[in-house]
């Protein structure tokens, strides 16, 4: 500015260009980003043993068995079941509020197992999966509530853990039969 | 133009545009900070399930990707195939892709790798299963099922 008073020509370079340059790299960030999609279901698998499983004796009260068939159908403790009564089903399976003889005993002895078809298919799967996260995230949920009055993951991190510890998170998978392989 | 106005007013009435690059920059700036950059070209069609109960996840660098869907060009067949990297594969490359994936990382990091699972919804469970069990033959642990935000459907 001050060198335009002194002199007119114009000696400095122009940065008129300088928007197009930028616009051209936004442009390109623009093309080559992708949102999200880094968001997901975390689980752990168990390790891999080469001799069959121990028959750990559970109770049979201590489990609850999930089966789904390659027509994506549920069967829930021996009844069919929909997908969406799968939470409640499963949150009143491992509180057992009320003290029922064929619920589970306590948080910490629920087993909950799951075995799917080789036909399953893979939403179905991960709906199942989804809805007994949620169970589990929702007695969590209540159990932070009751004790500290805020929310599980609002939690420093040991009292996390002693919510954890008193509802562990115990989903067996089972390896998946083919029985739907004809239909 | 600027000049044809200016000849015909002398009062510089227009708004002054010096402070665009500024402004382009600040985007582009925000731009390069919260950008991923496309490591693979997908091979496969990957429509994610939804879920409501999802994780972040972090640390990128530690995570390996397995893609599972049918592929996007019809002479491959409509049949699931896995991709990895920028290939297709099958089951029996995994367990390489993953010893090779963690030859990568500094030693200590290699319990913290995850595995994501990109998987199209209408793929049958019989394939993401044997993939698990590579899985699990190779000590990979740690996988996280990637899906959308979807509403709760109870």
């Amino acid at each position: 500015m001050i060198r335009k008073k002194k002199d007119r020509s114009p000696n400095e370079i122009n940065a008129g260009s300088m928007a197009d340059i930028a616009f051209l790299l936004l442009i390109f960030f623009l093309v080559t980003t992708t949102m999200d999609m880094d968001k997901g279901i975390l689980i752990r698998l168990p390790p891999w043993s080469e001799e069959d499983p121990p028959d750990v004796k559970v109770i049979d009260r201590n489990t609850f068995i999930v089966l789904v068939n390659a027509r994506d159908e549920l069967l829930v403790e021996g009844d069919r079941a929909e997908i969406g009564d799968l939470k409640d089903m499963a949150k009143e399976f491992i509180a057992n509020p009320f003290d029922r003889v064929t619920l589970a005993e306590s948080p910490l002895k629920a087993v909950i197992s799951l075995k799917n078809d080789r036909g399953t298919s893979y939403d179905m799967y991960i709906q199942i999966q989804n809805e007994l996260k949620a169970a589990y995230n929702e007695l969590r949920d209540e159990e932070a509530l009751r004790r500290y009055g805020i929310k599980y993951a609002e939690l420093d991190k040991d009292r996390m853990k002693l919510i954890k510890k008193a509802y562990p998170q115990i989903i067996s998978e089972a390896e998946p039969e083919d029985a739907g392989k004809q239909s | 133009m600027a000049k044809f106005k200016k000849q015909r007013s002398a009062a510089s009435a227009e708004i002054s545009t010096a402070s665009l690059p500024d402004i382009i920059f600040m985007l582009l700036f925000f731009f390069m900070v919260t950008t991923v950059m496309k490591d693979t070209t997908l091979k496969v069609k990957i429509r994610p399930p939804e879920a409501t109960e999802v994780q972040k996840l972090e640390k990128k660098s530690l995570v390996s990707y397995i893609y599972l869907g049918p592929p996007m060009q019809a002479i491959y067949g409509t049949e699931p195939r896995i991709q990895l990297n920028d290939a297709f594969a099958e089951v029996k490359d995994i367990q390489p892709f993953i010893i090779s994936e963690r030859e990568k990382l500094d030693e200590k990091l290699i319990p913290f790798m995850t595995t994501s699972l990109r998987v199209d919804r209408k793929t049958k469970m019989g394939i993401v299963s044997d993939i698990k069990q590579q899985l699990r033959k190779v000590n990979a642990l740690k996988v996280n099922y990637s899906t959308k935000v979807g509403l709760s459907k109870s």
